[in-house]
């Protein structure tokens, strides 16, 4: 871990860099929104990690709860983590995108409101484990993991009735883009993969030596010798 | 009778005796619901026409801060003298007891919905424009989403510090579909202009989703300590 972790910061960092650079000089200028486009190469493959890290949460969750393995767990609660901090960058960058384009920071449109209520969602989870005292966290953050997903399609429908404003999704939603622009996109979303795969690792790494030495603190203390005798 | 039934009416009626002779649940809950609609009152002072548009928000809004007052109560009383551990040891299943809590908590929430209804009426000076008698499925649908979704919750943030806190965090993102669709059909029946079908729909679709989930994961929740 020690000797590979700044090895991969520096590829993914590498990566980050060259996804920036085709972003910003290589990617065509969109025709009537003009640079302020460019943000689209930081919003979606910020959005499509983010949904990727929840549906990995929702996976492991339901491992977890049939098998009670540990690993699942870990895999449940990093996930969560680094998926809200992508998801975070979906609703600062789609403001800043939509107060030029569209005139206003935000509306009730049907996948801003599935994004911040999924935010939502993943914020409680976060919480939950946060503010949970007894040894079951992950069963009942596994099964608010599950009731979260449950959400999902019941949002999709109850906004889906209001008329609708975002663009169509770029990719089987009928819209049309730029061979050009979908391959700076591709390249942007790999290194967000690569970066938030990166985070995940880090972060699983960081979860498991925080257990171990939680048990090795109680262990500690089981035996250590009664001071007042 | 089966004696799942059986289990669920004797926790129900043990709720509901307990709750006859002290009201705390029912005060706590009414006296709050007043306070806001007292507050919305006089912080929006809306005209009749204005407050038609707004009171399927307000009236929501109202009920749901209240029953999570209610909500909070629902298993502080099995956590004194630790019934909640002689329940988990017991052989009786524990849907019933679930099923039994979400019940009481529905007709606790369902009489405050009835005595506030004429002080909304009075407050807001409302008066459907739509099919009025839409308004008591809508009520029971919206009612019941709160409650089955606010019992669970209710017994997860029996694992947490500072669990009064943790119940309307849960409670709230999960419940926002039901909230929008609730108050989305009452402004449809206030107003008449749209129909109110699809909204009741997606409220049973709600209630039906999540009354199988939670019975199917309520054991996981209560055996989990």
């Amino acid at each position: 871990m020690k000797k590979a972790f700044p090895i991969l910061a520096i590829l993914s960092a590498t990566f980050l860099a060259y996804a920036f650079y085709e972003a910003m000089f290589v990617a065509p200028r969109e025709q009537t929104m003009g640079n302020v486009q460019r943000i689209f190469y930081y919003h979606v493959p910020s959005a499509w990690t983010a949904f990727l890290l929840f549906a990995i949460n929702f996976g492991a969750s339901v491992v977890y709860l049939i098998r009670r393995n540990d690993k699942a767990d870990i895999l449940a609660l990093v996930s969560a983590e680094v998926g809200v901090v992508f998801c975070t960058v979906v609703l600062v960058t789609g403001p800043i995108w939509a107060r030029p384009v569209w005139g206003i920071w935000w509306t009730w449109d049907l996948r801003l409101t599935l994004t911040l209520v999924l935010w939502l969602i993943y914020v409680s989870y976060l919480l939950l484990r946060k503010f949970s005292v007894s040894g079951q966290t992950p069963t009942i953050a596994a099964v608010l993991s599950i009731l979260g997903a449950l959400d999902v399609p019941l949002v999709y429908f109850s906004i889906w009735f209001f008329r609708t404003q975002h663009p169509s999704p770029v990719i089987g939603g009928g819209g049309s883009i730029d061979p050009r622009m979908l391959h700076v996109l591709l390249i942007n979303w790999a290194a967000f993969l690569v970066f938030a795969s990166l985070l995940c690792w880090a972060r699983y790494r960081l979860e498991v030596l925080h257990r171990i030495n939680e048990e090795n603190l109680s262990l500690a203390a089981m035996l250590e010798e009664p001071r007042f005798r | 009778m089966s004696s799942f039934t059986a289990i669920t009416l004797t926790t129900l009626a043990k709720d509901l005796r307990l709750e006859w002779r002290s009201k705390d649940a029912i005060n706590s809950m009414l006296f709050f619901a007043l306070l806001v609609v007292v507050i919305f009152s006089f912080s929006f002072d809306p005209t009749a026409e204005e407050s038609r548009r707004i009171a399927g928000g307000l009236v929501w809004v109202a009920f749901l801060f209240a029953a999570v007052v209610a909500l909070n109560q629902t298993w502080a009383r099995e956590m004194r003298n630790a019934v909640l551990d002689a329940y988990r040891v017991s052989p009786a299943p524990a849907n019933p007891l679930f099923l039994a809590k979400a019940l009481g908590n529905f007709i606790f929430v369902s009489i405050l919905q009835a005595l506030m209804a004429p002080l909304f009426t009075v407050f807001y000076n409302l008066r459907p424009l739509g099919p009025a008698w839409q308004l008591l499925p809508v009520a029971m649908l919206g009612t019941w989403a709160l409650v089955v979704n606010g019992t669970f919750f209710a017994a997860m943030s029996l694992h947490t510090r500072s669990r009064e806190v943790m119940l309307p965090l849960l409670l709230f993102p999960i419940a926002i579909p039901a909230l929008l669709a609730m108050v989305q059909a009452t402004n449809a029946i206030l107003l008449g202009q749209d129909s109110a079908k699809f909204w009741i729909v997606l409220l049973v679709t709600y209630d039906l989703v999540f009354t199988i989930a939670c019975l199917l994961l309520f054991e996981t929740v209560l055996h989990a300590e």
